[in-house]
């Protein structure tokens, strides 16, 4: 009896903090393979499509292989392997809501020495203005090489080739650079399909959520938790070249910002300190980490060397600072700031310096996050919790989506298509969401539960 | 026994009808419960011992452990000074608890925000209990943001209740 009560005091004498902080961390996250690109070529001949993009049809049969063996990507063989490889590729490009493509399952199937000079006869009764050909082969090494061909059916000509060699669990990598190619040649846009998204997943009722770190290429594919849920996790950011995950943890039973090394499995404080900290965000260059602080209830925006070191603190108004999202060229910073009464935002230099208000338009301005073009800036509009835009001087504002609550913008990698997440009301049930620039293409993100505080990376690297 | 108890059901209700005085009350006074007595010792009527959140409820009465806020406010008022000028008694007469402030914003801002808000609000109380006495190391605060709410609709009524810094004796 006496031995028990002493555990049980010991226990309760245990502060949390002292816990291990990595006690949430479920089991380590496979770190990509290289791509090295082959066989490209620059662009040849110009497009002879000339109408609305999303009337152009686009003809997507399975890729060819040029011999069918079993490969870890796929045990049914390259031939198999090669319609999956095409069915991504559709997909990607449907759901974009730019292009009406048609799948490998509704086309014949190319031979392997047609990849390389179409059988014109096929595909031109078909209603196709172009037609995307590719091929898949197991190399000795193991690792397989993928080629991917856009052809003008008009023309009769190809307008761009690439080819990747990557390793068979990045398989889905090589579909999603072929429809960044693709994508890009047809629309003169940057590509962005090859990236992945950091989230948080919600599982459980309205007042006792369980919130884990997750994360899941552009498609929703490939998805992993990276906590187990046993504390609740918030507001994740991949690092630039995706070595880092940026997130808010309660592991020792405050809100603190932990940078997650996905190589070593290990996560570290963002500061050595035990004020709460919020809001992290990556400098583009990934040198600098972002983060607000509160110090006896007043929170203000710090910058911290990735790598670690001293911080610096940017702002210093009383009230609420917080979050902040770089200028492309790293030299500016939006920001949220409540100084003036309600959330505004608000523009930056990088070392702190001529602090502005630009949002002017009425409703409250929050989340800002600069576009990765740099010619916009996304925010939730905190009174009517719609999604808008403007420009980095705060004119120009449309608002482009109309949930119950819509909050927490992130750019596409080509600045095209916004992320962000929506509140159902009264259920609490919450779902990532895409919408064009334009306000054009609004759809659900397919998660495999509720889903907040979506985070796109840049390109793969 | 019961005089003690009778004493104790007096004080809750002269401290609820207090803060009635200046504002109308959101909810009524909870039913009567025993309550340590001001001026014997620490231990409870009802045998909840000191260092636990019964003993602290069982004190000072559940509805004197909340404040609640106004939207995007973390002002203390006169009825919020009221429950906390009960809870410093408390606390004043049990040196040895130590405790936390929980702040909490309502569903309707967004997330890192409401973070910031809710610290903002735990912060709020504890200055106050810290100016009427009670030590700041023996306050803990921790902003909960909009991520716990005790009222589940999506309603002016719901997110009142849910604008709060909840005091909470953890053990």
């Amino acid at each position: 009896m006496k031995n028990a009560l002493i555990a049980t005091f010991a226990l309760f004498a245990t502060p949390l903090a002292a816990q291990d902080t990595e006690a949430d961390l479920g089991q380590p996250l496979p770190e990509g393979g290289e791509v090295e690109t082959i066989e490209s070529e620059g662009l040849t001949g110009s497009v002879s499509f000339e109408g609305n993009l999303d009337d152009l049809g686009i003809a997507i049969p399975g890729f060819a292989t040029d011999a069918d063996v079993a490969t870890p990507a796929n045990s049914r063989g390259t031939a198999a392997l090669g319609k999956e490889l095409a069915r991504v590729i559709t997909a990607d490009l449907r759901n974009n809501g730019l292009f009406k493509p048609t799948g490998p399952d509704a086309l014949p199937q190319p031979s392997f020495a047609q990849i390389s000079s179409p059988a014109w006869a096929t595909w031109s009764n078909r209603g196709a203005e172009m037609l995307v050909h590719g091929y898949v082969r197991a190399r000795s090494d193991n690792r397989l090489t993928v080629g991917c061909y856009l052809y003008d059916m008009a023309l009769q000509s190809e307008l761009v080739r690439e080819g990747w060699v990557v390793q068979p669990a990045d398989w889905r990598r090589a579909a999603h650079k072929c429809a960044d190619l693709v994508y890009s040649r047809l629309t003169g846009e940057s590509p962005f399909f090859d990236s992945r998204i950091a989230y948080i997943a919600e599982t459980g009722p309205k007042d006792n959520r369980t919130k884990r770190l997750a994360i899941m290429d552009s498609d929703g594919a490939n998805h992993r938790f990276v906590t187990t849920g046993r504390s609740t996790a918030l507001t994740p950011r991949y690092s630039p070249d995706y070595s880092k995950l940026s997130y808010l943890s309660y592991v020792d039973g405050n809100p603190r910002i932990y940078v997650y090394d996905i190589g070593t499995g290990r996560q570290t404080l963002v500061t050595q300190n035990s004020n709460p900290t919020f809001a992290p965000r990556w400098s583009p260059d990934g040198r600098w980490i972002l983060y607000s602080m509160a110090v006896n209830g007043n929170t203000d925006i710090y910058r911290v060397p990735a790598t670690g070191g001293e911080s610096r603190r940017l702002t210093d108004a009383a009230g609420v600072d917080i979050g902040g999202s770089y200028s492309p060229d790293g030299s500016r910073i939006v920001f949220e700031s409540d100084r003036s009464g309600g959330q505004q935002c608000y523009v930056m230099n990088a070392d702190g310096s001529n602090q502005r208000r630009i949002s002017f338009s009425g409703g409250r301005c929050a989340t800002p996050e600069w576009s990765p073009r740099g010619d916009q800036i996304a925010f939730t509009n905190a009174s009517s919790f719609n999604i808008a835009v403007m420009t980095p001087s705060g004119g120009n504002v449309r608002t482009l989506t109309n949930g119950w609550q819509d909050e927490a913008p992130s750019w596409a990698p080509n600045g095209r298509i916004i992320q962000f997440f929506r509140t159902e009301r009264n259920s609490g049930k919450t779902s990532l969401w895409q919408v064009d620039l334009t306000g054009q293409n609004l759809r659900e993100l397919p998660t495999p539960v509720d889903a907040s505080d979506p985070s796109w990376g840049p390109i793969l690297p | 026994m019961n005089i003690r108890v009778a004493t104790a059901v007096m004080l809750v209700s002269s401290v609820a009808l207090a803060a009635c005085q200046k504002k109308a009350p959101e909810e009524l006074p909870p039913p009567p419960a025993a309550t340590a007595a001001p001026a014997t010792s620490t231990a409870a009527p009802l045998g909840a011992t000191v260092g636990t959140q019964q003993h602290f409820v069982d004190a000072v009465g559940q509805s004197n452990t909340v404040v609640y806020f106004d939207t995007d406010r973390y002002n203390i008022d006169s009825e919020d000074s009221s429950k906390l000028q009960r809870q410093a008694q408390y606390f004043a007469q049990n040196p040895s608890v130590s405790f936390t402030v929980e702040g909490h914003a309502d569903e309707r801002g967004t997330r890192e925000y409401n973070l910031a808000l809710g610290e903002r609000r735990a912060n709020a109380a504890k200055n106050y209990l810290v100016s009427v006495g009670i030590p700041a190391n023996r306050i803990r605060t921790v902003s909960y943001g909009k991520e716990r709410p005790v009222a589940l609709g999506s309603n002016e009524s719901a997110w009142a209740q849910n604008r709060r810094a909840a005091t909470v004796v953890i053990n």
